[in-house]
């Protein structure tokens, strides 16, 4: 009975709304995805056969804050960012922005050359290019014929 | 469940008439915050991949629109083979209440991320009204 009077009320779409809230501030939080299911970035990655480059969004992020490493053919993406300082006497209205720490690792699939990998980074978005170690190269196998 | 899941995505922008844009590039709802100080009404929207130059922010009657353009990158012998996140410009519409002053607007644009500072006029500004005592 009580659910009855609670649906279609405020009290419920508050409710809502406090997770929503709790669920934008947890996508930065997590070290790994097994916390929670949310990832932060998100990565897009173009591959070619000389080697992939990874594109990711990291706004309100500057480049010095942000850690890259690369073990074998994982690459991890570390950093974090911090919330608006607010003074005493300011309100918040609105917060969809998430902060906190972040990690992500991406495993690749084929080995890099470690000291050819370059990043870059421009307006917020992340860009690094992995490529492909020499002896993982695909090779060309010609085919003769016997007669 | 399912779809809080989602909601981690970017939002694609749903237009209330259904307009269409006339290019087919996807427009995305930008993550923003929005906090008030005692003078001003910040602003701060997250459109990673938009310039200082990509920006455009329109204020018509008391309708606040901020668009950023992203560029889709292109990287010429490679196929995109695994993405989780859409490309493409960011779009927002707000309502302004008649408490702020035009035509003190600023705007910039760092690491992707569009800072409107918003002054509000002096009328709307907290003016502290002192009690006398009476004997």
């Amino acid at each position: 009975m009580l659910l009855q009077r609670l649906a279609g009320n405020d009290l419920f779409s508050s409710l809502r709304d406090m997770q929503r809230l709790q669920d934008s501030l947890n996508r930065f939080m997590s070290a790994s995805a097994a916390n929670s299911p949310s990832e932060f970035p998100l990565v897009n990655v173009w591959s070619s056969e000389s080697g992939a480059i990874v594109r990711a969004e990291v706004p309100g992020i500057a480049p010095e804050d942000v850690d890259i490493s690369l073990v074998h053919d994982t690459l991890t993406i570390r950093g974090s960012r911090k919330p608006e300082e607010l003074k005493e006497g300011e309100t918040r209205h609105r917060t969809e922005r998430g902060h906190g720490q972040f990690t992500r690792s991406l495993q690749l699939p084929f080995g890099v050359e470690a000291d050819q990998v370059e990043a870059k980074f421009s307006n917020g978005v992340l860009q690094i290019t992995l490529p492909r170690s020499e002896a993982e190269k695909p090779r060309r196998i010609s085919v003769v014929s016997e007669s | 469940m399912a779809n809080e899941l989602m909601e981690m995505n970017k939002q694609e922008v749903v237009s209330p008439d259904n307009a269409e844009q006339t290019r087919p590039q996807k427009l995305y709802t930008p993550a923003t915050d929005i906090y008030e100080t005692q003078e001003q009404l910040i602003v701060l929207a997250d459109m990673p991949g938009v310039k200082q130059d990509g920006v455009d922010i329109t204020l018509e009657q008391n309708i606040l629109t901020i668009y950023g353009h992203v560029d889709q990158p292109e990287f010429p012998g490679y196929s995109l083979t695994y993405a989780e996140y859409g490309m493409g410009s960011y779009r927002r519409v707000f309502a302004l209440s008649n408490e702020i002053d035009r035509e003190g607007i600023q705007a910039s644009v760092k690491n992707g991320v569009l800072k409107l500072i918003l002054p509000k006029s002096k009328r709307a500004m907290p003016r502290k009204i002192s009690v006398k005592v009476e004997e």
